[in-house]
């Protein structure tokens, strides 16, 4: 990439603490996220900024395990972490946290961190039976827009949700032309590159300022991919990385696989092409949200065959030579679904498949290199 | 061609020296606190063509001496069928872990699991249990295969167990006795791993702990599959690594 392109990204994070401050300042407000069952559309209906808050990062956890057990993902210690010890900014812009009930962890988490913080809960059900699920999602959403409403003391028409969803489906549209370069044999970006670009592009005061970077990345690959520049050969291994999310201060594993010789092209995850979705622009807005977000493809949904739709499509247009699925310590529910990722993956595609279970920690790194070699190997 | 193999493990580093695909040499040190120290001390006088390092201290070995380096799970898939043609299940316990692979007809991984995460049954967890009860370590299996009965260790955890053990000792429990319920534990937690990969077939049985006869004859009674191992089981993961070398520098030849 390009040196100033770089040197952009470095910063933009200093630079969303100082926007998100002013738009504060100016008597607005922002609101706090943690999964993407949660549709932040709701938020810049209201004029607010949604911010991702999902803690990504080692520093914290070891405060929140003076309340949480050990034994606990480390995302939700991480996530509390942040919240308890007060060391997260976009935290504290938070006026309120949106919170779904999505793992038992979680949601039990979200008690605790509503001591700390206003916590507005959604029911999201477990299930996409829609005719079972649709109508008490909806109204869960109905009543995000009220508490929205309440919190910002503005009002949000039919209008203004509509203009947020063409707003966020073009955000997600660029995102989904960035994560699509890696479609390029070899890819223009590392792995790594990818993980950071979307998870700093996440924070912006505006979303306009965030879809402009994307795109100029995504030219500025575009254009590597027709000169042939590639940190990458055609041989390298191309390795598509699934389960549950990362970020930065949790990409070891993208880390290590790319330090062995590999290329992480595709992230099947909710901080990657999950978010990639497009929400119906042309009927009732608060149900385009309903359906759009209840189909999203988590492990927390039983069953989850969205899933493997998606690792069916990804699998065969990213050109990918093995899949590696990523569970959390104590994340049940991916944990358990890989068994029959691994099954999908063998069965359908006969690609090599490494199951690996780990925290934020750097303590295991030997242990994981060695698998990872040895996946390598087996391509 | 001479051909050397070398597995740096955490607890012994074994070096193979084949020439043309024969067992020439093999030689084994402790890894001490000095891993690259005491590889060139068991390297010292041997002459060859090639070597390839295997092993958690593989990467280091390869900065030292300009090695290529391959895991120990494609060493010990690529040993495994070199004694046992068409293998397809391996199973090796070392000092330090346990793993096992699954192969394909064609003797290529296609899946493996391992435990390195705690000294739990491995060669070290046998080896402090053997210290506590007072038993040599290399007779350790034959002294279990003398108790009539079992007698249940419930807790895996080499700490735990320990002091499980330290206090059947103190209760007046019988020894051998103690020695076999441990010895069954590790069987035990083995055969899960075991099963989860690869349930049928015999299965080739490599590392230390293979040289064990009540840990063989437990892993056949419990698992119902015919056990097999090569005579120096411990050093499968270097002699799959010289076999390597040697097929990679052939390839280099031609
Ligand atoms: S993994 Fe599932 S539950 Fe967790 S944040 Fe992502 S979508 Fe939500
Ligand atoms: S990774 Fe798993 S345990 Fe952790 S928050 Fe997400 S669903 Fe829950």
């Amino acid at each position: 990439m390009k040196p100033d392109l770089l040197k952009k990204l470095q910063h933009i994070t200093e630079q969303n603490i100082i926007d998100i401050e002013n738009h504060k300042k100016n008597g607005n407000h922002a609101i706090g996220f943690y999964c993407l069952y949660a549709p932040t559309e709701l938020a810049v209906a209201a004029n607010a900024i949604p911010l991702p808050l999902c803690g990504t990062r080692q520093a914290p956890i070891e405060a929140a395990e003076e309340t949480l057990p050990r034994n606990l993902c480390p995302l939700i210690k991480s996530s509390y972490g942040f919240a308890a010890t007060d060391t997260c900014p976009f935290f504290r812009f938070s006026d309120i946290i949106v919170a779904d009930t999505t793992c038992d962890g979680k949601k039990k988490m979200f008690e605790l961190m509503s001591e700390i913080k206003p916590v507005h809960v959604l029911q999201l059900p477990q299930q996409q039976n829609f005719n079972l699920f649709l109508e008490p999602w909806k109204n869960e959403i109905k009543n995000l827009k009220t508490v929205m409403e309440e919190t910002t003391g503005n009002k949000i028409t039919l209008e203004k949700i509509s203009n947020a969803i063409k707003l966020l489906n073009r955000e997600r549209r660029a995102k989904k032309r960035l994560m699509d370069v890696a479609k390029a044999k070899p890819s223009p970006l590392t792995g790594t590159q990818m993980v950071e670009i979307l998870f700093k592009t996440g924070f912006f005061a505006d979303k306009e300022t965030g879809i402009d970077l994307m795109n100029e990345i995504s030219d500025e690959c575009e254009t590597l991919i027709e000169r042939g520049d590639s940190p990458y050969t055609k041989e390298t291994p191309r390795i598509l990385l699934t389960g549950v999310p990362i970020g930065l201060g949790s990409d070891k594993v993208v880390k290590i696989l790319e330090d062995s010789g590999a290329s992480v092209v595709a992230f099947e995850n909710c901080s990657g092409y999950k978010q990639t979705f497009q929400v119906d622009e042309t009927c009732d807005p608060i149900l385009a949200l309903a359906e759009q977000y209840l189909s999203i493809p988590c492990s927390v949904m039983s069953p989850n065959h969205g899933r493997i739709e998606l690792l069916d499509e990804m699998i065969t247009n990213f050109q990918v030579d093995g899949v590696v699925d990523l569970t959390w310590q104590a994340c049940h529910t991916y944990n358990i679904e890989a068994f029959q990722i691994r099954k999908f993956v063998n069965d359908h595609f006969h690609l090599p498949y490494l199951h690996i279970e780990t925290d934020y920690s750097e303590s295991d790194t030997e242990q994981l290199r060695v698998r990872i070699e040895a996946f390598l190997e087996m391509i | 061609m001479i051909s050397a193999g070398i597995d740096i493990g955490s607890r012994s580093i074994e070096c193979v020296i084949l020439n043309n695909g024969k067992i020439r040499e093999m030689r084994k040190i402790d890894t001490g606190f000095d891993p690259i120290g005491q590889a060139k001390q068991l390297l010292k006088g041997l002459e060859f063509d090639t070597i390839l390092a295997t092993g958690y201290g593989r990467n280091l070995f390869e900065i030292e001496h300009e090695a290529t380096t391959i895991t120990e799970i494609k060493a010990h898939a690529r040993g495994a069928v070199c004694f046992f043609p068409g293998a397809i299940t391996v199973l090796d316990i070392g000092g330090q872990d346990s793993k096992v692979i699954k192969l394909n007809e064609s003797g290529k991984v296609i899946r493996f699991e391992m435990n390195d995460r705690c000294a739990a049954g491995t060669g070290k967890f046998l080896e402090i249990m053997a210290q506590t009860l007072g038993f040599n370590i290399d007779t350790f299996g034959i002294e279990a295969a003398k108790a009539k009965k079992d007698l249940k260790i419930s807790s895996m955890c080499t700490v735990f167990a320990e002091s499980e053990v330290t206090s059947l000792v103190a209760k007046g429990e019988n020894p051998n006795e103690i020695a076999r319920g441990l010895h069954i534990a590790v069987v035990k937690r083995a055969v899960s791993m075991l099963n989860r990969v690869s349930s049928q077939g015999p299965v080739v049985f490599t590392g230390g702990v293979a040289n064990n006869p009540f840990i063989r004859e437990q892993l056949a009674r419990i698992t119902k599959r015919e056990i097999l191992v090569q005579k120096t089981p411990e050093m499968n993961g270097a002699i799959g690594a010289a076999l390597i070398a040697m097929e990679q520098n052939k390839g280099k030849e031609k």
